[in-house]
């Protein structure tokens, strides 16, 4: 079973990238659950998302291994990562996470910077990060995911949000 | 079956109650509950429905008696804190007889508590929050797609026994959002709203009991007089101040649920063949507790679960022959200990019966419950 936790500030949209990435892997046939903690605040605050991936259904909904651990705040770093062990791999937006720690497989992508850089706006940071994600994880294919998000962003940002894909995927070797 | 989707509890809950017949929603937005709301508004209006957002809790559910009585299978959605507020129109509709369904996203409390923490706290207040005595009829599912099969026995049960019918979803089925796929219409069995078996010249009166205690009074504007109170009342609906007809009243009442109890106790038996020692769990735990008796039993303990649909009425019989089959019954709930005096009152000094309580906002984890079981195993071994 793959056990993915994304973590940052409410708004950077990284339920939504749970969502999608739990969507592609139904899209492959998969089982898949999606789910997030956050607290009271409309905006703001920390929030989580869990997404568990596996062949056959899964039953205790969260992650209990965290193999893979996103956080784009250092906020979210220090309140999601109790439970990281020597095995996970840290991924973190180098610029908002100034202190890393939980593992030492550590990649370092500046993934908000990216994506004002290349597309104008820090909106598209989740996608990024998603297809960064998808890379380390391969969780998914690249297309399933191209396909998956293509199905959830409004249409008229398509073509963005495949380049922030693309960008996401190419950050890491 | 329709293709496989991602899908939430909530959103799962409401088209449920949508493919059920439901066709009319009010109710107030409150964290876990909202997306059931928001369901509706969207989807309601596509069908012919209404969905109403009401200015307080308790006309949330007063709006939705009121199109019952209309005819329309109606349908509200809450919280803990609207939950209770909602609890004098819960006993107006079991007296009134007047089929409801009441969606209860349990989260932390008491009062305001942890708004957007999972929770399973509301399991007496479901069955007693209400005052007087009354049946109730509570379900609890446990994944997403039972969310929904879950939503069309509510409605079906509502109507059928004419009575307000509880779902106890939790925040971690109402919020998690999983693989689904849900069968389609004709495949759905739809219970129809009862209606009048004479006419005003046949001697109708609204609250005559037919065969199975249930009554077939007539919906508003459909040309029959009806007279709709909380008061004690007779088979024509006005208030009587009978000891006899109370009596009878308080005793239809529980018969007309008690007679169906078997048909409507709904609940799962997995690894029970050879088992010394059994889980029950219900909602979001029962998940954690599966993985948690399935590692137990890849150990070679002989460790079974059953998982409880129906959380009221109680599965006495279920319990009652479970603490005759094992040694040892294992109890985790989100809370601070209530399903488990049922259970032990069922069990009889069968079987003991060890309570595992979680308040502390988050959920289980299968460790916590594997432990346990452990040391119930260690404790009746002896």
């Amino acid at each position: 079973m793959k056990e993915i936790r994304l973590s940052g500030s409410g708004g950077q949209g990284l339920i939504t990238a749970g969502i999608i990435l739990a969507e592609a892997a139904i899209m492959e046939g998969k089982q898949a659950i999606q789910s997030q903690s956050y607290g009271p605040e409309a905006r703001g605050g920390s929030s989580k998302a869990e997404v568990l991936i596996d062949d056959k259904f899964i039953y205790h909904p969260k992650v209990v291994n965290p193999q893979i651990f996103l956080a784009m705040t250092q906020q979210a770093m220090d309140k999601y990562s109790h439970d990281l062990t020597p095995d996970s791999i840290v991924i973190v937006d180098e610029d908002l996470v100034p202190r890393p720690h939980g593992s030492q497989h550590m990649i370092k992508v500046p993934i908000t910077r990216l994506s004002v850089e290349h597309l104008g706006r820090d909106l598209f940071a989740n996608i990024i990060a998603l297809g960064l994600l998808v890379k380390v994880t391969g969780a998914v294919s690249f297309e399933t995911i191209q396909k998956a998000v293509a199905k959830r962003v409004p249409p008229a940002t398509v073509a963005k949000n495949m380049e922030a894909l693309r960008i996401g995927y190419e950050s890491v070797q | 079956m329709s293709e496989a989707r991602l899908m939430q509890g909530n959103e799962a809950c409401a088209e449920g109650a949508v493919a059920a017949g439901v066709r009319f929603f009010g109710g107030y937005p409150i964290t876990p509950s909202t997306e059931i709301a928001e369901y509706m508004a969207v989807n309601l209006p596509k069908v012919g429905g209404t969905f109403i957002q009401m200015e307080d809790e308790i006309a949330g559910i007063g709006v939705v008696l009121g199109a019952s009585l209309a005819g329309k299978k109606a349908l509200t959605a809450t919280s803990g804190p609207g939950f209770s507020l909602k609890q004098e129109l819960i006993g107006y509709a079991a007296i009134a007889e007047i089929p409801v369904v009441i969606v209860n996203v349990q989260r932390m409390g008491p009062s305001t508590g942890q708004p957007t923490s999972p929770a399973q706290a509301d399991i007496m207040q479901a069955r007693w929050g209400t005052h007087g005595d009354h049946p109730m009829i509570a379900l609890s599912p446990w994944t997403v797609r039972e969310s929904f099969d879950v939503a069309i026995k509510a409605v079906n049960y509502a109507e059928r026994f004419r009575t307000p019918v509880i779902i106890l979803l939790d925040e971690v089925v109402g919020h998690m959002r999983e693989r689904v796929e849900l069968p389609q219409a004709h495949e759905i069995e739809i219970y129809p709203r009862r209606v009048p078996d004479k006419t005003k010249a046949q001697g109708y009166k609204p609250y005559t009991p037919m065969e199975d205690l249930v009554p077939n009074p007539a919906d508003f504007g459909t040309g029959y007089r009806i007279h709709c109170t909380g008061l004690v009342h007779d088979e024509t609906g006005f208030p009587s101040g009978s000891p006899s007809i109370t009596e009878q009243t308080i005793e239809r009442l529980h018969e007309k649920i008690a007679r169906v109890q078997e048909e409507i106790t709904h609940y799962d038996e997995f690894f029970m063949d050879d088992a010394e020692i059994a889980v029950v769990a219900f909602g979001g735990t029962a998940r954690t507790a599966y993985a948690a008796v399935e590692a137990a039993r890849s150990a070679g303990r002989k460790v079974g679960m059953i998982r409880i649909m129906t959380i009221w009425p109680f599965a006495d019989s279920v319990m009652r022959n479970l603490a005759k089959r094992v040694k040892g019954i294992l109890v985790p709930e989100m809370n601070y200990g209530q399903y488990v005096y049922e259970v032990e009152r069922a069990a009889a000094g069968q079987a003991k019966v060890v309570s595992l309580p979680k308040y502390n906002s988050e959920v289980f984890t299968p460790d916590e419950i594997g432990q346990a079981i452990e040391e119930l195993a260690a404790e009746v071994a002896e």
